[in-house]
């Protein structure tokens, strides 16, 4: 992990903050679509080093946050079955469905388990044949393949006991959807490097094209995304849109092509609520018919049936704006108020990559580095 | 009647069974053989052997510090320590952030039926020793077992009592603005060491907890005529929400400076990996003092004497404005808040 220094070397980044600020010439509203990018920018107080008329609005990119309501129901009640072991990763614990959150089964007597891969649940499969292990499928592209992978190899094992909640989400629809809404204000993208690193970034050169809008592939560190927003800003002075890498050091044109087989092996494209958001099409991943012995929702249909879900956002949480780039956190009424990490009315205060959990956590009591004064190295 | 069941039940279990069963937490004869061959042997010592409802010592005048703590640490053996050492090391800690040299301390154990009786020896054994290096006595103790499936083979409760060295005056409410923030060494090893065999996480290069005794460093500081206004050993929630706490309990700000924290690497990029910030990881021998400005070089001097502590640097300062804030001065040099977190830091999504 030696190569994390070089990426936050101050030095580096006082010289790029100073590059943005001679470069920007009029004002400019960008967009980072990654939560873990949003966060990076809080933690490390990033915007405290751009020039005022550059304005970074955070985008969708936290899959926590965007997982539909109905979605985590189903999850809560596959969770409380008696015979089911529930696997998920960490941060989907916390977030409220329309009644609890999964750490509330958990307490209640359901078998919760955090896993670190979904092969890991893929183990428990094997260990527990008498138990039935459903694996929450969340997250973007990145993270598509592992469940691709896992779906594979429980196939190939024979497993009768394993499968997949699916809420898998697709970035550009998403980023389509940002930009033909009425009042969009983006006007550059920071797309996710790790998305990219997965599924290159041929189709960012379409919405480039057909929005004029430039697109820089950014990695996640504080040097990478001040390239990323210097590269981007370099483009709209000079009228420019097209898709750019940042990230040459991990993603190539056609991004991993075993990656992407595997994914399309066991997924394929499907309208998707996004929370806060509404329906987007083609912007999900559901199981193939070929996978289908795998898909929880298939295989629990009865009891997912029985229960329903009541589907009900809080009416105050403007989620909805904040992952379009609409909103910051701060201007929520509900923000740090009604709405806290420890009692949040949406998900973007629960996940750690959300954007109102990074404001919360780092920028609460403006003043302390909201826009913290300039240092040069 | 009842007792011909009772009589029944204790001869057929086997007097050197491998397991602990329900009748090691009887009272019985299985009981009396338990304390004997397991504790009293381990923890040797003429105020325990009397095996008497409590113990009794001389004490010096003065002030004594007592204190308390529970451990319930799965899984029960980790790289760099166990359940045993670390309930030794957790409660001579929190008597030397008081100030206090330990002395003495009691072991309270809460047994599960089946737990293997090696595995008892084993910890109990780790426990004795390392009451040994820190030259503490472990004079009184408890057992219960309770049924299969409902503990977690052992939890421990120890308790202590140290004795105050004269005109020691130590708490949030002695920290003052322009104190030194001192830290005793590198961040996160710990929660990263348990967290890699309970997950069964395979981390490149060994990750070892740091559990250790703190109480002789802290006696070093304090005798080399240093005013130390506060102590903290870092357990739960790490180094920000210690710093949190004692912002509030002193109404101070203070500042922090990111860089001038020492994480290992390995422990770095484990928490990269997993989404953890160290600052927030679990330590078990670790401290930060708060030290008058003056004094800062004689108390870092002091303090990396002992192997404990001997990457002890300066981290911060304590501060007049924004007073119950901590600021973090980032590594690109903005200011931004180290709060206290929600909840448990949970591993991330991608
Ligand atoms: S602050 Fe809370 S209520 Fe407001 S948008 Fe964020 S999650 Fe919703």
């Amino acid at each position: 992990m030696k190569y994390v220094d070089e990426y936050r070397d101050r030095t580096l980044a006082a010289t790029l903050a100073d590059r943005i600020t001679q470069m920007v010439r009029r004002p400019w509203t960008i967009m980072e679509v990654c939560g873990g990018q949003t966060h990076a920018i809080v933690r490390f107080g990033l915007d405290a080093l751009l020039p005022p008329n550059l304005t970074l609005v955070h985008g969708p990119g936290c899959p926590v946050c965007v997982t539909p309501i109905g979605l985590i129901d189903q999850a809560l009640q596959l969770a409380s079955l008696p015979r089911v072991i529930f696997c998920s990763f960490g941060d989907m614990l916390r977030v409220p469905g329309s009644q609890g959150d999964l750490f509330g089964v958990k307490a209640a007597g359901g078998d919760v388990r955090i896993v670190y891969s979904p092969l890991d649940a893929l183990e428990l499969a094997r260990a527990n044949p008498d138990r039935e292990v459903v694996c929450f499928a969340v997250g973007f592209e990145t993270t598509a393949p592992a469940y691709a992978m896992a779906a594979i190899q429980a196939r190939r094992l024979g497993l009768t006991n394993f499968s997949l909640l699916a809420a898998h989400v697709l970035v550009p629809p998403a980023m389509e959807a940002i930009l033909s809404a009425p009042g969009c204000l983006v006007q550059g993208f920071l797309a996710a490097g790790h998305v990219c690193t997965v599924m290159g970034y041929e189709e960012y050169e379409d919405l480039a094209r057909r929005y004029r809008v430039p697109i820089v592939v950014t990695g996640f560190e504080p040097i990478d995304i001040l390239e990323g927003i210097a590269m981007l800003v370099r483009q709209l002075e000079e009228g420019r849109a097209v898709v750019e890498n940042q990230y040459a050091r991990s993603v190539r044109r056609e991004g991993n092509v075993a990656a992407q087989a595997a994914v399309r092996e066991v997924f394929e494209p499907t309208l998707r609520a996004w929370r806060g958001i509404g329906d987007i099409p083609q912007s999900g991943l559901r199981l193939t018919p070929a996978y289908a012995g795998f898909d929880a929702a298939v295989r629990f249909r009865d009891a997912l049936a029985q229960a329903g879900s009541v589907g009900a956002e809080d009416p105050d949480c403007r989620s909805g704006l904040v992952l379009q780039g609409l909103l910051k956190p701060p201007d929520c009424p509900a923000f740090a108020t009604r709405c806290t990490p420890e009692r949040p009315l949406g998900a973007p205060m629960v996940s750690s990559e959300g954007a109102c959990a990074a404001y919360y956590r780092y920028r609460r009591g403006a003043g302390h580095g909201a826009r913290g004064e300039r240092q040069s190295a | 009647m009842a007792d011909d069941q009772a009589l029944h039940l204790h001869c057929s279990v086997p007097v050197r069974s491998a397991t602990v069963q329900l009748a090691h937490g009887g009272g019985g004869r299985l009981m009396q053989e338990l304390i004997r061959d397991v504790f009293v042997r381990a923890f040797d010592n003429p105020m325990l052997a009397q095996l008497h409802d409590g113990a009794v010592f001389p004490v010096e005048q003065g002030a004594l510090a007592f204190t308390t703590d529970s451990y319930v640490v799965s899984p029960l053996f980790f790289p760099g320590g166990d359940i045993g050492s670390l309930a030794v090391h957790g409660t001579i800690n929190d008597l030397a952030m008081c100030g206090a040299m330990p002395l003495y301390l009691s072991a309270g154990f809460i047994l599960e039926e089946g737990l293997s009786m090696e595995t008892l020896r084993n910890v109990v054994d780790s426990m004795a020793k390392a009451a040994k290096e820190a030259g503490v006595r472990v004079v009184t103790g408890d057992t219960k077992v309770v049924d299969r499936g409902k503990g977690d083979g052992i939890f421990i409760n120890t308790a202590g009592v140290g004795v105050m060295p004269p005109g020691i005056r130590i708490g949030p409410q002695e920290v003052k603005a322009g104190d030194a923030i001192l830290l005793s060494g590198d961040l996160g090893s710990h929660g990263l060491a348990v967290m890699s065999v309970r997950e069964g996480l395979r981390f490149t290069g060994e990750i070892e907890s740091d559990s250790a005794p703190l109480h002789r460093v802290v006696r070093d500081l304090l005798e080399c005529g240093v005013p130390v206004h506060c102590l903290r050993d870092l357990t739960r929630g790490g180094l920000a929400s210690a710093l949190n706490e004692l912002a509030v309990g002193a109404n101070a700000g203070m500042t922090i400076e990111e860089p001038l924290i020492p994480v290992r690497e390995s422990v770095r990029g484990a928490c990269e990996l997993l989404g953890l910030d160290p600052l927030y990881v679990a330590n078990e021998g670790r401290f930060i003092a708060f030290v008058q400005e003056s004094h800062e070089d004689e108390a870092l001097a002091a303090m990396r004497r002992h192997k404990v502590a001997h990457q002890a640097v300066r981290i911060g300062t304590v501060t007049e404005d924004c007073p119950s804030i901590v600021v973090l001065r980032t590594v690109l040099g903005t200011h931004r808040i180290l709060d206290l977190l929600s909840g448990e830091q949970l591993p991330r999504i991608c």
